[in-house]
């Protein structure tokens, strides 16, 4: 399973099976999750990609969708 | 599946235990008459290592992990849960958010003194007209050349009278940040809050800030995420200390009832010997087991880094808070009279349970918390 698919099963377990999202929608602004998911995502990149999410990190651009997140971890891997 | 505590787990809930029953137990009535924690027993707390449990040992901590923080909280719970609500905020609130977020330079200016108690802390975010919808906070800063300025009014902080530095959450427009504010900064005043129904020594206070200029360097985590990053954090990492301390509460209810069924004689049998005072005792025997197991498996999942450690730190909240009330109800109605006698603890239990049910979120958003997670994926609560 490469890195998008790992974090859109994650987003998955979260807004439930029948719920339709795609990489590049932002599941912030559509209301699939809230504000403390945040934070669960978080631990949730760090754990699986290997990755330490610092403050400068914290931009919701990195976070709102699965294709950016895929580029953050990409980008935090290559440091 | 081994769901019992190691012997380092057990030798260390002695020592919490001995020191809650002698330096803490035969005070806590004190205490909650004089709406007081004195600070010679902050100094034992600080002298134990207890302030400093989640901060790690290069910095002056005990570095304990969750799940002997959660016997520590259990314990001192159990004893006083105005003295535990400093754990709650000093340690779970502020200290643990710090070693996870703070700066490099934020962590050796605050964690050392946080460790050995020559700083107190306290988190700021309730208002007068916010509590629940603590997004909408209306404390406010703005941004100058050298300088945050925070103006606002932050009511019902938990050790606020005595804290020497507070977390604070303000906005800025849509923006909200996080600040580090010590009390010696000009502008800032704290004015205590006396009469509470719970949790009366935990030295509640509203504070008033005025033009409160804060260095940058005291921005806590990134600007404009105070909410989300911190705020929301913080608040988890003290959830899960009011969901031990709830347990605290419900075991010593349990415990004096026990005790008090052994020996009050009524209808020629001692009380124990009753059918509904058997039924009040394994209904609390049963419901304290629980939320007990709760609070490890929650503690595991945030030693674990474990995304679910949120949610299930919320079910562990809910539940103990819950069990918190019920036992301390039907403790007050096994002893009766004496259960509202001022001169013993019962009395202190069911006032004190109550406020569990209202802080760190209040048993409502945890409710709509756990529903909203139950209808994604009842799963994802239930298997983790």
């Amino acid at each position: 399973m490469d890195s998008k698919e790992t974090i859109k099963a994650f987003i998955q377990k979260k807004v439930g099976e029948e719920t339709q999202f795609g990489y590049d929608d932002d599941i912030f602004k559509l209301g699939l999750v809230n504000s403390l998911f945040a934070l669960e995502l978080v631990v949730f990149l760090e754990n699986t990609f290997g990755i330490s999410v610092e403050n400068e990190d914290l931009d919701l651009n990195n976070f709102n969708k699965i294709a950016n997140m895929e580029a953050f971890i990409q980008r935090k891997k290559s440091k | 599946m081994d769901f019992g505590l190691s012997p380092e787990y057990l030798a260390l809930r002695k020592e919490f235990r001995e020191f809650a029953k002698t330096e803490i137990l035969p005070f806590a009535n004190k205490y909650d008459r004089d709406e007081v924690v004195p600070d010679e027993l902050i100094k034992k707390l600080a002298q134990r290592g207890y302030l400093g449990g989640l901060i790690p040992a290069q910095f002056g901590g005990k570095g304990y992990n969750q799940i002997i923080m959660g016997i520590l909280n259990e314990e001192i719970g159990r004893a006083c849960s105005s003295v535990r609500s400093l754990i709650t905020v000093h340690t779970h609130l502020v200290a643990e958010s710090l070693v996870r977020w703070g700066t490099a330079e934020q962590k050796q200016n605050y964690l050392p003194k946080l460790a050995d108690g020559s700083l107190i802390a306290a988190f700021g975010l309730s208002e007068p007209l916010i509590g629940s919808d603590a997004k909408n906070i209306t404390t406010a800063y703005r941004e100058e050349d050298d300088c945050y300025v925070l103006n606002g009014v932050k009511k019902w902080i938990t050790y606020g009278q005595r804290a020497d530095l507070v977390i604070i959450i303000a906005r800025n427009g849509d923006a909200v940040s996080a600040f580090f504010v010590e009390r010696t900064t000009p502008g800032y005043e704290a004015i205590p809050i006396k009469g509470m129904m719970g949790t009366r020594a935990s030295m509640l206070a509203e504070i008033h800030l005025k033009e409160c200029k804060i260095p940058k360097e005291n921005l806590f985590g990134r600007k404009g995420m105070g909410f989300v990053q911190i705020a929301n954090n913080a608040l988890t990492n003290g959830r899960f200390s009011v969901a031990c301390g709830s347990v605290g509460i419900a075991r010593a209810c349990l415990e004096e009832s026990i005790a008090y069924a052994k020996t009050r004689i009524q209808f020629g049998v001692p009380l124990k010997d009753h059918q509904l005072i058997k039924r009040k005792i394994s209904n609390m025997v049963t419901d304290i087991k629980a939320a007990r197991l709760l609070c490890y498996n929650a503690g595991y999942l945030r030693d674990t880094s474990n995304p679910n450690s949120f949610i299930q730190t919320s079910l562990a909240k809910y539940f103990a808070s819950k069990v918190a009330v019920e036992s301390a109800n039907e403790a007050v109605q096994i002893h009766g009279a004496m259960g509202c006698y001022e001169e013993g603890n019962i009395q202190r239990y069911y006032r004190d349970a109550k406020v569990m049910e209202i802080i760190e979120g209040s048993t409502e958003i945890q409710q709509v918390m756990l529903s909203d997670n139950a209808m994604g994926n009842i799963d994802s609560i239930l298997d983790s």
